[in-house]
């Protein structure tokens, strides 16, 4: 493998949450123990449901939240522990789009403005250099130079969206945390961003964070697949060997559950029982298993470590070690 | 086209609204029929008319919309001439719908179990304590354990799932005919929506009941209707089996759709569709897709295409594709 870009170890998230006068307060596990490494101009995508902490890992890879515990390396730098400075360099190389495009951009300030923002705010460059730049940008996701004076109103939400992405690359960061990026676009418009995105990568070089819960868009954009259930990696590899046979069971599920856009497509038909535990109170032993078709006794008692199995790391005992 | 007296028969619907800026023609002269127990997908993006039209059929509409339709017809009845007491006894009774967000859909001032007692209140001739044990069977029929307990709860108590799950047991509560789904499960996870979507095929199966299921996902589509319409800008551009319309859309708008999904995409660079759907001051005269189909003549751009036979989809369509080549319509040349 190349020289990492970016590299999680151990990363970890824990909430205090009160509940209530009387109560004592809780302690929720939002991330625990996620760790992977991600090379220039690779896509790692994150699956995983509500409730999975994808969200939380996204706010502690943009150094939005300290990590509880664990390192981050950026560079081969730990930004984790670090002072603000350091930080505050760092901050530049991993840039965030967000899902709603609707709400992510100011609808008082003009496009131009909030494509400058980061400059403005990370640079020294000059106000006719900012300009420039940000029309290099507007340019190569596809929006035109007019537009920079115009206001987020007078877009569709895909255009918000190349809006969105522009702004998070006019600091050409090395590495671009997308969370849920097309899950609000229609489908024809859907297909335009997701393009875009391939293209940037290739001429930018920029390495890729997706979190999404739609297996379909994962499968075309991903090199590799995280499956978080509960706040862990439960399945972590490449993503032929996940998705042309997934060993967790959760994985299986979540892959049986998706639909299909072919009615000849046959299927194994998996449907999961219950829901999403509450944070709050985990089960005991493997954070699966009360939805887990294959649960025997061990399951119940003793978590189950991630780990090299088929050509991939998971985390369940129920599959074999090849 | 479908059984001799269906269910459901819309003919022509269009739905006007008047807006600030003129006259919004959300849906334009579409077409439906659904026989008892059949199950009908309508798809389509955002802003194509494909709520708006099933809004109609329950009268639902704010009064700036004006409907009009040669035919609407319910279980025999006239919609469009009933007066609102006589509606008001058949929605919520015979026609259902279940909306799309469970979570505000509900209302949190009141217990779920108040909320589902009331529709039968209205509508059924139960007592007090028939209507408790009906919600309660209600509420098992859906898949919801410890029904009796969870009728005390409030919307905010439960989750997605849960709240979808007496939406659904909602819309049951008097035995309806028909079941309008607006967008069941896009609000929900996946490995939740599969409950769901099982739960509404498996009570569909059971009782027999119609059901139009309105969505913009083909993946939910291809794995649960039998028949579906495409919406494009407010008109109904296809209708198809579901096999059929998955192996030969004879729409460019349909057959763009499906090539534009990623997992049926072969490589790195996706078929998109250039442009957006047109919005009220960029109506296009002749096909409102012609803007951005890959097929359009001249004649696409200036005259309003016609509608082909059901051989060919129904495509409203000069063109309509065949194995994805187009094809012209002999219609065309012949003088009306």
């Amino acid at each position: 493998m190349t020289q990492a870009v970016m590299e999680a170890i151990d990363l970890a998230q824990s909430y205090e949450v009160s509940r209530g006068l009387l109560a004592k307060s809780a302690t929720v596990k939002a991330v625990a123990g996620i760790s992977f490494a991600l090379a220039p101009r690779t896509t790692l995508a994150v699956v995983g449901e509500s409730g999975s902490g994808k969200s939380t890992l996204a706010r502690m890879l943009t150094m939005i939240e300290k990590p509880g515990t664990g390192a981050l390396l950026i560079d081969n730098v730990d930004v984790a522990d670090a002072d603000a400075g350091t930080r505050r360099r760092y901050r530049g190389e991993v840039q965030m789009v967000f899902q709603n495009p609707y709400g992510s951009l100011n609808p008082r300030q003009t496009i131009g403005t909030a494509i400058e923002e980061p400059l403005l705010v990370n640079t020294r460059l000059s106000a006719a250099e900012r300009r420039e730049r940000a029309i290099d940008m507007m340019k190569r996701v596809g929006l035109r130079p007019e537009h920079h004076g115009r206001y987020p109103h007078m877009f569709s939400g895909g255009q918000r969206q190349r809006i969105a992405i522009a702004r998070a690359l006019v600091l050409r960061p090395k590495i671009l945390v997308l969370d849920e990026p097309v899950s609000a676009l229609d489908v024809s418009v859907r297909a335009q961003v997701l393009n875009l995105l391939v293209e940037l990568q290739e001429s930018l070089g920029v390495a890729y964070v997706f979190v999404s819960h739609d297996l379909g868009v994962v499968r075309h954009m991903a090199d590799e697949v995280m499956v978080m259930y509960l706040g862990r990696a439960v399945e972590h590899g490449p993503r032929d060997a996940i998705f042309d046979s997934p060993k967790h069971p959760y994985t299986r599920a979540l892959m049986s559950a998706t639909p299909v856009a072919d009615p000849e497509a046959k299927k194994e038909r998996i449907v999961l029982e219950g829901e999403l535990p509450s944070p709050f109170n985990p089960p005991t032993g493997c954070a699966f298993n009360p939805r887990c078709p294959l649960a025997f006794e061990r399951c119940r008692h003793e978590a189950p470590p991630l780990e090299m199995k088929a050509g991939r790391m998971v985390a369940c005992w129920a599959v074999e070690p090849s | 086209m479908a059984a001799p007296s269906p269910l459901l028969s819309i003919r022509n619907l269009s739905v006007t609204f008047a807006t600030g800026r003129g006259p919004f023609r959300a849906v334009d002269k579409v077409d439906l029929d659904v026989a008892t127990g059949e199950l009908v997908a309508i798809v389509g993006e955002s802003g194509s008319g494909k709520s708006v039209a099933m809004l109609a059929v329950m009268g639902l509409l704010p009064w700036t919309a004006t409907v009009t339709a040669d035919r609407l017809t319910f279980d025999g009845k006239d919609m469009l001439a009933l007066t609102p007491r006589e509606r008001r006894k058949i929605i919520g009774r015979d026609l259902a719908m279940i909306f799309q967000e469970p979570m505000s859909s509900l209302n949190p001032c009141f217990t779920v179990g108040f909320q589902l007692r009331e529709a039968m209140k209205a509508h059924l001739d139960l007592d007090r304590t028939a209507r408790q044990k009906r919600a309660v069977e209600l509420l098992e029929l859906v898949g919801i354990p410890e029904p009796e307990r969870r009728l005390k709860a409030f919307p905010h108590q439960l989750s997605g799932g849960m709240s979808q799950r007496v939406m659904i047991a909602m819309a049951l509560a008097c035995n309806p005919k028909l079941i309008i789904a607006d967008e069941p499960t896009t609000a929900l996870d996946v490995t939740i929506q599969a409950q769901i979507l099982d739960l509404l095929l498996r009570l569909q199966k059971d009782s027999g009941v119609g059901l139009v299921l309105i969505t913009h996902d083909m993946g939910v589509v291809a794995e649960t209707a039998q028949r579906v319409c495409v919406h494009y800008a407010g008109q109904q551009v296809e209708m198809q089996p579901t096999h059929g319309l998955f192996r030969d859309p004879h729409h460019p708008y349909t057959s763009a759709l499906l090539a534009a999904l990623p997992e049926r995409a072969s490589g790195r660079i996706l078929p998109s569709i250039p442009g957006v759907v047109p919005g009220l001051a960029d109506r296009p005269a002749g096909c409102l897709f012609s803007p951005r189909c890959r097929f359009a003549t001249q004649t696409c751009r200036t005259v309003p295409p016609p509608r082909a036979g059901a051989d060919l989809g129904y495509a409203l369509c000069h063109t309509p594709l065949v194995d994805g080549h187009p094809r012209a319509l002999k219609k065309l040349e012949m003088p009306a």
